[in-house]
């Protein structure tokens, strides 16, 4: 019930563009778009509610009660705030270095969507079945910094360069330890697209053979996306949000929405590569495979919050030790132990 | 529908990458601001990327944005933080030997020419694999493991050697404070 809803959607657009007579490659393009569009919408309804999530989890973890004015349940508190950002004035400021300045906001969002673009959020569900997509996430994942970077820079502020220096440093030494981490699946299935890792995990998820991998991608994970322990980069009371200090109204709700895709990206890569994707667990098959990919990602993301309101923050020089003295030679030692288990496992002749 | 499908889209494809690339590269030269050489430089390189899925290369479109755009442009942004001028404006400098440069310019441009005209390019009539990857591991691993070897020791070698400059650094702190 319901598994093949959104591909029959699909489909039936495609029979209705072909039987109106629209060529082929107009047809594909019409298709992307629509699928485009769809993922966009997902991303900010998402948002949106990640939000409000993020608030009463909060609220939850430090007993309090959270939003609970506007609208039933606090509900309509994230659309109350999104109407306050976009009626904010944009300020103008003869030192800013004005081009960076604008176009960051505006790009730091693209890199998170082109990743979705490859995200299989169920059977044959993905927009685009990219042969190499994991290595596709990582690269196009290394392209935010130096947006983040940009911005910072060209606030010309020194909380925002000090937070800019935060995210290169951070990002490129926790990057690391997450493709890493990513390669103990890719040696085990032996390909890098997400489709078929997810399909390699038909018997057994890969949490459980590679459970070192899981618990670094995890915690590079919440670096990469800049959450607290990690939060350094935006570090409210020591350096006022870092490269989001001078940005206000929609610059900052652009970074703010983009924060959010990210942690649902990192929690989605998470379910692809160590949670068994859409499959089902224990044969429950009748509920449909993209509401267990939702599921799942939705258990990842609530973990997450869960780190960020318990745990305070790191320092910068335990940040980086930790990153390159520890993530790092474990991801090696993962790697060069899967090698051996499978060297060993193809020996027994399993 | 007609004029449509007559576009070689795959040309301009091409075309529009190839003027990025060219605008993008004449600008990281010529802009005065460093950062703003470092920005075009990522655009350029990403441009680039564009070129390569265009050739069907995906694993080398995804390994130029992911060394070059992602990591060497970083590498910039560290040196540029690390000696960074007052004035940033006036931080990409030119000089006036332009009878020099003019001359090395025009040479490169000629001989490149001349050795791109005479050479015979391979033509594969065979389609392009779906799967570059394994090809490309399968070569690496065998028939160029000695260059991929090499390149690996000379990777630990510059790691090992700025792992001991950095160190260096933190003896000297700790000396001078007795």
């Amino acid at each position: 019930m319901g598994e093949n809803i959104f591909t029959g959607i699909a489909s039936g657009l495609s029979g209705l563009l072909d039987g109106a007579g629209v060529p082929v490659l107009w047809n594909d393009v019409i298709l992307m778009v629509v699928k485009l569009v769809a993922i966009l919408v997902f991303i900010l309804v998402n948002a949106l509610w990640l939000v409000y999530m993020e608030r009463k989890v909060a609220a939850y973890v430090q007993c309090r009660i959270g939003p609970n004015r506007v609208g039933p349940k606090g509900l309509l508190q994230t659309a109350a705030d999104i109407g306050k950002l976009l009626s904010k004035e944009f300020t103008w400021n003869k030192y800013w270095d004005i081009v960076p300045y604008i176009l960051a906001p505006v790009l730091i969002f693209v890199p998170p969507f082109m990743i979705y673009a490859v995200l299989p959020f169920g059977e044959n569900m993905a927009a685009i079945d990219m042969n190499i997509g994991l290595f596709y996430f990582a690269a196009v994942a290394s392209l935010t910094s130096i947006i983040l970077w940009a911005g910072g820079w060209a606030s010309n502020n020194k909380y925002s360069l000090v937070g800019a220096m935060r995210v290169v440093a951070q990002m490129v030494s926790y990057e690391l330890p997450l493709v890493l981490a990513l390669l103990g699946v890719v040696m085990l299935t032996g390909t890098l697209n997400m489709s078929e890792i997810v399909y390699a995990q038909e018997n057994v998820w890969f949490i459980f053979t590679q459970p070192l991998a899981f618990l670094i991608y995890f915690v590079a994970g919440l670096a990469e996306t800049n959450r607290t322990p990690f939060c350094l980069v935006e570090g409210e009371s020591e350096i006022i949000a870092g490269p989001y200090t001078e940005y206000s109204g929609m610059g900052f709700a652009m970074f703010f929405l983009t924060e959010y895709a990210s942690v649902m990206l990192i929690s989605a890569m998470c379910t692809v590569a160590f949670l068994g994707g859409w499959l089902a667990p224990f044969g429950l098959t009748f509920i449909p495979s993209w509401l267990w990919f939702f599921l799942k990602m939705y258990v990842m993301i609530f973990i997450f919050m869960w780190v960020r309101w318990t745990y305070p923050r790191l320092r910068v020089d335990q940040l980086m030790g930790f990153g390159w003295k520890v993530l790092i030679p474990l991801c090696l030692a993962n790697i060069f132990v899967t090698g051996v288990g499978m060297y060993i496992y193809r020996a027994i002749g399993w | 529908m007609g004029l449509v499908d007559s576009i070689n889209w795959m040309a301009v494809a091409f075309y529009v990458l190839a003027a990025h690339i060219v605008v993008s590269a004449l600008l990281v030269v010529c802009v005065r601001n460093i950062v703003h050489s470092v920005l075009w430089l990522a655009v350029c390189f990403v441009a680039m990327a564009g070129l390569f899925l265009t050739l069907d290369a995906d694993f080398l479109a995804a390994v130029q944005v992911m060394v070059y755009a992602g990591a060497v442009c970083i590498m910039v942004v560290f040196g540029i933080m690390l000696i960074r001028r007052s004035d940033m404006g006036h931080s990409n400098l030119f000089n006036g030997q332009t009878k020099i440069a003019g001359g090395v310019v025009a040479l490169v441009i000629v001989l490149c020419g001349a050795l791109s005209a005479r050479t015979q390019w391979l033509l594969s009539p065979n389609e392009v694999p779906a799967e570059t990857v394994d090809n490309i591991a399968t070569l690496l691993l065998s028939k160029y493991v000695i260059p991929f070897e090499v390149a690996a020791l000379l990777l630990l070698v510059a790691l090992i050697g700025a792992i001991i400059l950095a160190k260096e650094v933190t003896v000297d702190a700790t000396d001078s404070e007795r």
